[in-house]
């Protein structure tokens, strides 16, 4: 390709993408100083919001990329959750890094799980996943040292002397319980801010782009040699893992933990399907601006329970019937603006017949 | 004897499976789709019926049977109105729709009849047993399992005895040959899912009269239908009876054990089978 002119350029930046990433940058201060003036109950929401983005990207990256729609990523919550609590309660170690564990009790879980589930094709996946998350929670029940069926919470002693938290009390003079919270915030920020730099990276390298071409059409992708099913693997295990450090930081806010709740399938992925629908399957700005509108929807409408989840279903099944690449798709098609563009583009240098190859990275 | 007594209850069981997994087996023959709200379905079905009998003081089984016309066109519809604008090559909208649909009908029959255990009074029938050599069997299951008999022998007279059938199967195969030679797919389509909306109200009639129900169990009742469907391998009616009954069985069996064992030892078996034979114990369809 080296007989390419210099005048030409591959490139996938574009003008919005750059003042995108500027604002990110602003973002992403603000948020990491946001501890300092807001009140107890707005980082609380921003944790919510940032953990639920995370697991919204995860499962965007696994359906929207990979093609693999699981119905099962609470099974990587759960698991995530349970070792962080276990090797703190058995062991004694430090929550914080126990999170670490928790992300890599999901991976060795995605394992055995993508070998069951990937004997399944397509829609039967789904379900398949589904299955095996049912099996980890019936099996984690059972494990009477973290309270079997009924639960248990983090020690007393694990979390009042948590690391950083001692550091957080004196620099913003609160108690201990609000330094946990905000030291919560603070790794979910760190694992937000991580989660999508990665996932951008992956699909700029030249993995995403056989990732990209596996989804669009898996025969042709592979008569130009990509490996579909290292593909595959690959996402699952990428997802299973951010997943399951979601799940082990998510409880280790809440401190305390049930195998219904940590196994949940409406908290940990019927909503985190209907961010990613909502805001757009198949781009990482859809699960951002999912994850808002469900935020929103949620504040105004949680306290009527079940309608809540009703109209949520029904905007679901809505977004999928007549905009099926969700609001982030809408906004997209009108006004051509990628925040996180992946396309490269052939820019610089005058287009001739003789020049029409393109260098691919 | 106990353990004959065990297993020959788990077969029985396996009838009721059967009737959640046939309505499943058949969309999924004919148009590929897997309906994640089945599970909701039939619970919607149970309370229905429950509904008909409360207002009406109809025998349960009547009431299903007047329950039948209004699910299979609800079916219809579903269908024809919503699941055909997102059936194609891709498998994500129609999988995103059915779920999203799931979780509207749980919440839709939590907000009209409350998160309270129902069941559908069936008198004595329900405590009625027969002994056959010394083992006593319930009436109900042995009428549930005759009734999961009928549907499979039914279906698959429909299947291979009818121009509907032919229809069917001509659809299943290759949907743009088949609407060369007349045959609307559409039609076809809303047809099969009235039809499974059918084999729902029966299976709702069971679920209902056997046990209580609320409507959060439907989803649980989607995964052993999804199960005994995987053990008989797609596309064979008959496999998803054997499925029901193997799911039927290991629950029993793992329930004799320990009871809290009962849902596990189903989902393991299930999990077995798909690690020995991949493709079901009896394959037909080739997907």
């Amino acid at each position: 390709m080296s007989k390419l002119s210099s005048n030409y350029l591959v490139q996938t930046r574009t003008r919005a993408s750059s003042i995108s990433a500027i604002v990110a940058l602003a973002l992403v201060v603000l948020a990491l100083a946001l501890p300092a003036f807001a009140s107890r109950s707005l980082i609380q929401d921003m944790f919510f919001i940032l953990t639920m983005l995370v697991l919204a990207q995860f499962w965007n990256l696994l359906a929207g990329y990979g093609g693999l729609v699981s119905v099962g990523q609470q099974a990587f919550v759960g698991i995530g959750a349970y070792a962080m609590f276990g090797v703190v309660i058995l062991l004694g170690f430090d929550p914080v890094a126990s999170i670490l564990i928790g992300g890599i009790a999901a991976l060795v879980l995605a394992i055995p799980t993508a070998f069951f589930a990937f004997r399944l094709q397509g829609a039967y996946f789904a379900i398949g996943t589904w299955v095996i998350a049912e099996v980890v929670r019936l099996l984690v029940a059972q494990w009477k040292q973290v309270g079997g069926g009924t639960g248990t919470s983090l020690p007393r002693s694990a979390t009042s002397d948590m690391w950083f938290t001692g550091a957080i009390e004196t620099l913003f003079d609160v108690k201990s319980a609000a330094a946990r919270d905000i030291l919560a915030y603070w790794l979910a920020v760190v694992l937000a801010v991580a989660t999508i730099a990665g996932i951008y990276w992956l699909l700029r390298t030249k993995r995403g782009l056989g990732l990209a071409a596996v989804r669009d059409n898996i025969e042709a992708a592979k008569s130009v040699g990509v490996d579909a099913v290292r593909m595959k693997w690959l996402v699952f295990l990428v997802s299973a893992f951010g997943t399951g450090l979601a799940g082990g930081l998510i409880y280790l806010q809440k401190a305390r933990i049930s195998p219904d709740a940590a196994f949940s399938l409406q908290d940990w992925t019927a909503y985190v399907i209907f961010i990613a629908v909502i805001g757009g399957i198949g781009t990482i700005e859809g699960p951002i601006l999912g994850v808002l509108v469900f935020f929103i929807l949620q504040s105004l409408l949680a306290d009527y329970g079940s309608w809540y989840l009703m109209v949520l279903g029904l905007i679901g099944i809505a977004i999928m019937l007549f905009a099926p690449r969700g609001l982030w798709g809408l906004f997209s098609d009108r006004t051509g603006i990628e925040l996180f563009p992946v396309r490269r583009r052939l820019t610089g240098g005058r287009l001739s017949a003789t020049s029409s190859s393109s260098k691919e990275e | 004897m106990i353990w004959v007594d065990t297993i020959l209850q788990g077969i029985l069981l396996g009838g009721l499976y059967a009737l959640f997994a046939a309505g499943l087996s058949l969309v999924f023959g004919i148009m590929r789709l897997v309906n994640l709200a089945h599970g909701d379905l039939i619970v919607l079905g149970a309370y229905l019926i429950l509904l008909l009998v409360t207002l009406t003081g109809l025998s349960p089984f009547v009431a299903a049977a007047v329950a039948m016309p209004f699910m299979f066109a609800l079916g219809y519809g579903l269908q024809k109105f919503m699941l055909n604008r997102v059936l194609g090559d891709d498998i994500l909208p129609p999988l995103l729709v059915t779920f999203g649909l799931s979780v509207v009908l749980q919440n839709a029959l939590l907000e009209g009849f409350s998160a309270d255990s129902q069941r559908i009074q069936a008198g004595s029938l329900s405590t009625a047993s027969i002994e056959i050599a010394g083992i006593g069997l319930g009436v109900m299951p042995l009428l549930t399992f005759a009734s999961a008999l009928v549907v499979i022998i039914g279906l698959n007279q429909l299947f291979y005895r009818t121009s509907l059938g032919r229809a069917f199967r001509a659809t299943s195969d290759d949907p743009t040959t088949a609407s060369l030679m007349g045959i609307k797919p559409a039609g076809i389509f809303a047809k099969a899912t009235g039809i499974a909306m059918i084999i729902v109200t029966i299976a709702a009639l069971y679920l209902g009269m056997r046990s209580n129900f609320d409507p959060s169990i439907g989803p649980a009742r989607l995964i052993y239908a999804f199960e005994a469907v995987i053990i008989g391998g797609l596309g064979s009616l008959w496999g998803t009876l054997a499925g029901g009954v193997i799911i039927g069985v290991a629950q029993t069996v793992g329930a004799a054990i320990n009871p809290e064992w009962q849902i596990l030892a189903g989902h393991l078996a299930f999990l077995v089978v798909l690690l020995v034979r991949p493709r079901g114990l009896f394959p037909r369809a080739v997907d």
